[in-house]
Order: structure tokens, then sequence, then C-alpha cells
């Protein structure tokens, strides 16, 4: 599969190109962006795998640098790091500006939005529910769920008080749509993922599109994150953690719309954990060696035999049934 | 090929190593699985290879490689599929332009690549690598800095810039395409290349 080939490239065009990447990168981020422009950078880019290549990279690194900066930048690029006295009346000027900029927008916020009607949904454990909204929306709600939901004309809001959910959202530019998750707040970007809400974290990951990240209530607060197609971020109330997820491993994370739970490598405390999140009937592991064990394989979330059986099988495992509740041992 | 019956399912996303990879799939897996290597390339291509200034060349042929590769049949061990690619690419020069040789290129079995290696979690809050684009901004040419940070981080479109600084629409887009493969540089640059660091 090493292929270098026998045709070398010439050198010194790497330079070029990717200096051409970059001005077709800094044209779409910084100016005016028709559509002629992108039906232009759309044929450059067709032109060779060389320019992808470079486009890709550059688009990859800068998203990279951006997200770094907006979560965490006390001095970057500002006045006390910068040598010129000169930088000081600018930054005044837009921190001005951002004051006023604020207050209209708190005050239009509330002006416009005078509470729309709330819809609310929930499941059962071991059910899924789907749901439509008007505006093409959909929303699928795992077991043991509960989420709100409030369309105005200005704004789409919805509240994950319990559980997770998988959002297809119709993007609305004029309309964003807003989730809400404890102190954490999501705004889309033409896109589908996934939020779960744990006891002490919310774990929100991108399958496709973009998404926002922000402090839902001013007491939170931090800077923004974006986050893309791919990525995984996992919350809690000390910090915010980014990974990057395998379409695979997403797709298995997203089993259960079809009602599956997949493992690869996945040790018996946690998929016992998932289990339990489907099952009024509980899998109990007692024994720390047992529940450090691996096991592969996709199961129905409400086959808690099965898995049982499956352990006992694969691992040499014994089962004991305690009324409704499964304990595997060894 | 791998054949684990698990790699078979889900709707999306999941499927063989070996099969072919569409334009989308391709640029993920590129940003996703190559483009984290480009600290560990640098080194490699650098330390085998004399004439610094070809190194841009180099990792750009690497990746076009790589990629057309990918198209056909995604490799299931990028990171060895990307560094014995290297080292061909290195290995076919060397004997076309008989300029190093060839004991020169490292062995790539020695450099130790561990198969399906996870990529570490990204804890965002990393300041070391705050500091390598602050140090990297803060090698910028005066100009160019100041047309970065109005755009970057003050979020001023380009002709706000060229208003805001007095100077041509074009001019600004020169220092906006600088500085950002300046900060991509540096973005992706090994944690120990920190030249004029603060």
């Amino acid at each position: 599969m090493s292929n270098a080939g026998e045709n070398i490239m010439p050198l010194g065009d790497a330079k070029e190109i990717e200096a051409a990447a970059a001005d077709w990168f800094q044209r779409r981020r910084f100016w005016n962006w028709s559509e002629e422009d992108q039906t232009k950078l759309d044929s450059w880019l067709e032109e060779s795998l060389a320019h992808r290549v470079a486009f890709w990279r550059l688009e990859t690194g800068f998203e990279g640098t951006e997200r770094l900066t907006a979560l965490r930048h006390p001095h970057f690029g500002t006045v006390a790091e910068m040598p010129k006295g000169r930088w000081r009346p600018i930054l005044f000027r837009t921190a001005a500006a951002l004051i006023v900029m604020g207050a209209v927008g708190a005050f239009a916020f509330r002006y416009e939005e005078p509470a729309p009607v709330e819809k609310a949904y929930t499941t059962v454990v071991g059910a899924t529910k789907e749901i439509k909204l008007a505006d093409g929306t959909t929303i699928e709600l795992n077991t043991n769920s509960k989420l709100r939901v409030s369309i105005g004309r200005h704004r789409r809001y919805v509240w994950l008080d319990r559980g997770e959910a998988y959002f297809q959202v119709a993007h609305d530019e004029s309309r964003p749509f807003v989730v809400t998750v404890g102190k954490r707040r999501i705004t889309d970007l033409g896109t589908k993922f996934l939020v779960r809400r744990g006891h002490e974290q919310v774990e929100i990951a991108v399958s496709q599109g973009r998404v926002r990240l922000e402090a839902a209530d001013e007491a939170h607060t931090f800077a923004p994150v974006e986050l893309i197609k791919g990525e995984v971020v996992v919350a809690n109330d000390k910090q915010i953690v980014v990974k990057t997820k395998t379409p695979k491993k997403l797709a298995d994370e997203l089993g259960w719309r079809h009602g599956v739970l997949v493992f690869d490598h996945t040790t018996l405390a946690d998929a016992a954990r998932e289990f339990n999140r489907y099952n009024e009937g509980k899998l109990i592991i007692e024994d720390p060696e047992v529940a450090a064990l691996t096991i592969d394989g996709t199961f129905r979330s409400n086959n808690v035999g099965l898995f049982a059986r499956a352990a006992k099988d694969l691992l040499g495992l014994r089962i004991e049934v305690r009324g409704a509740n499964t304990v595997i041992m060894r | 090929m791998t054949g684990r019956s698990e790699d078979q399912r889900g709707e999306s996303g999941a499927r063989l190593f070996g099969e072919p990879m569409n334009a989308s799939e391709l640029k993920l897996w590129f940003a996703q699985e190559v483009l984290p290597l480009e600290a560990a390339l640098m080194q490699f291509l650098q330390h085998n290879w004399r004439n610094q200034s070809d190194i841009a060349d180099l990792r750009q042929e690497v990746y076009v490689r790589v990629c057309e590769a990918a198209r056909e049949a995604q490799p299931d061990n990028t990171k060895a599929f990307v560094f014995r690619t290297a080292r061909n690419i290195l290995i076919n020069r060397v004997r076309r332009e008989h300029v190093v040789p060839i004991e020169a290129v490292a062995d790539v079995d020695a450099l130790n690549l561990a198969a399906d290696e996870p990529s570490p979690d990204r804890t965002v809050i990393a300041r070391d690598e705050l500091r390598r684009l602050q140090s990297a901004l803060d090698r910028l040419p005066e100009r160019c800095r100041e047309a970065v940070i109005l755009g970057r981080i003050e979020g001023l479109s380009g002709r706000e810039i060229a208003e805001r600084m007095g100077i041509t629409e074009s001019t600004v887009s020169i220092h906006l395409a600088n500085g950002v493969r300046a900060l991509v540089d540096a973005f992706f640059a090994p944690l120990a290349d920190r030249r004029g660091k603060p």
C-alpha cells in the first residue's frame, strides 16, 4: 500500500499552492462571500488533490486555533501582549461597542420573546420517542428522558431536563435553535448532534455540521466553544474537554436509535450502566475484577438476559437472578 | 483487511478498513487522523532531509500521496502508513536526485509505530499550545499582526480592517493570508519547536 509513485512532484510547488489556498481561505473567512466566489473556490479545489489538501489543512488548523483561543484567552493578542501603546484606544472602543450591543441585545431579546407556549415530552425507562417539530426538525428522545420545546417566532428553544436526545435540526439562520442543558447552552449552526445529560456532566457529540456551546447563565460563564463534526465535548462543573471520535464510534453511540447498544472493548461495568438506563430490572456486578472485563458486540437494549448469557459464555462467568435483577459474578 | 463484524454495522460512518472513501470521508479522515501527525511528520522530514527548504514540498507530497491512496482504500493504520509513505518519497527523491545516501533515511520500522494508537484527548485548555500561537503571532511583521488581531480577535471583516488601518483591501488580504499560514503552522508545529518564544 506504500506507493510513493513513480512520478515525483516538482519542488517549489507547495509554497505556491499554500499561498493560493491561504488567499482563498482568508477571502472566505474575512470578506463578503458570494455563491459565485464559492463556485470559483470549488473549481480551484477540483483542479487537484494538492489544492484540496492544502485548503483542508488551513481550514482544520485555523479552526483549531480559533477554538483554542475562544476557550481561554486571557492574554492572547490583547493589549498586555502588544508592545505598541496605540492598541489601547482600539480595544477600548470595541469594548464600549460590545457593551452597548450587549445592552441592546438583552433588551431586544426580552422584548421579542414573550415566552411562547412550552410543550413537554417524556420517555419512561426502556422507551424511545421520535418528535417531529413543525419546522422540520426531528428530535429522538432516548430512555428515561425529559425535554421541553418552545418554538418562538425568533428563536427555537429546547431544554433537556433529563436523559439523552439526538437532534436533526432544520437550520434557519433567522431562528436559532438553542438547546439548554443545565448550565450549558448549545446553539445549532446547521447540524445533527447528540446530547446526553448525566448526573454530573453533559456530553455533546456532533455527527454533522457545527454547534456552539456556551454558558446558559451569567453565573457560570465561559468563552463559547465551537464544535465540528466528529467532536465530542464532555463538560462538568470544573472543565470542558473536547475529544474526537471516529465515525464508527459515533454511530455506535447512536445505536439506541435502532434499539441496540454497541460495545467495543467496553468494560462490563460500563455495559451494565448502559443496560441499566434502559431497564427496570438492573444488572449488578459487584466484583471489581469482573467489572473490569471487556466485551464486544451488539445487543438489544431491552435484552439483559442475552447480554448476561454472552458474558457467561464468552468470559466464563456465572449468572444469578435475584428478583428482577441479574447478578454477574465469577 | 480486518474483518471484525461490528465494523460493518451502523447506518453511517461504520465501514471496513480497505474500502474506498468519498470526498467528505476523505476530508474527515485527513483532518482527524493525518493532520494530528504533522508535528511528528515534520520532525521526521527535518531529521532525514538535508535541504530544509524542501520540507514544505515534501510534507505536501506526503499528504497528497496518502490521500490518493486512501481514496482507493482506507489504510488501517494511518500513522504507519503516513510514515512509510514519507520514507518512500524520500528514498525516491534520493534515487532520482542523488542528493543523500539512502542510509540517511531512517528505518521507518525503527520509529516504533504503535498500531491504532488512540489520539490523546485534547484538553482544550492547553497553555502550551496557546503560548505557541501567541509567539507565532508575536513573530508576524507588525502590520500583518495588527490585521490578524483585528480580524481574528476583534472579529472585524476585511473591509473594516482596511478602514481601521487605512490601507488598501488587497494589502489586508495579503496580511491575512500570511497570518493564517503562520498561525496554522504554529498550531501543527512540534511542541519543541518554539522559535522566539516569549
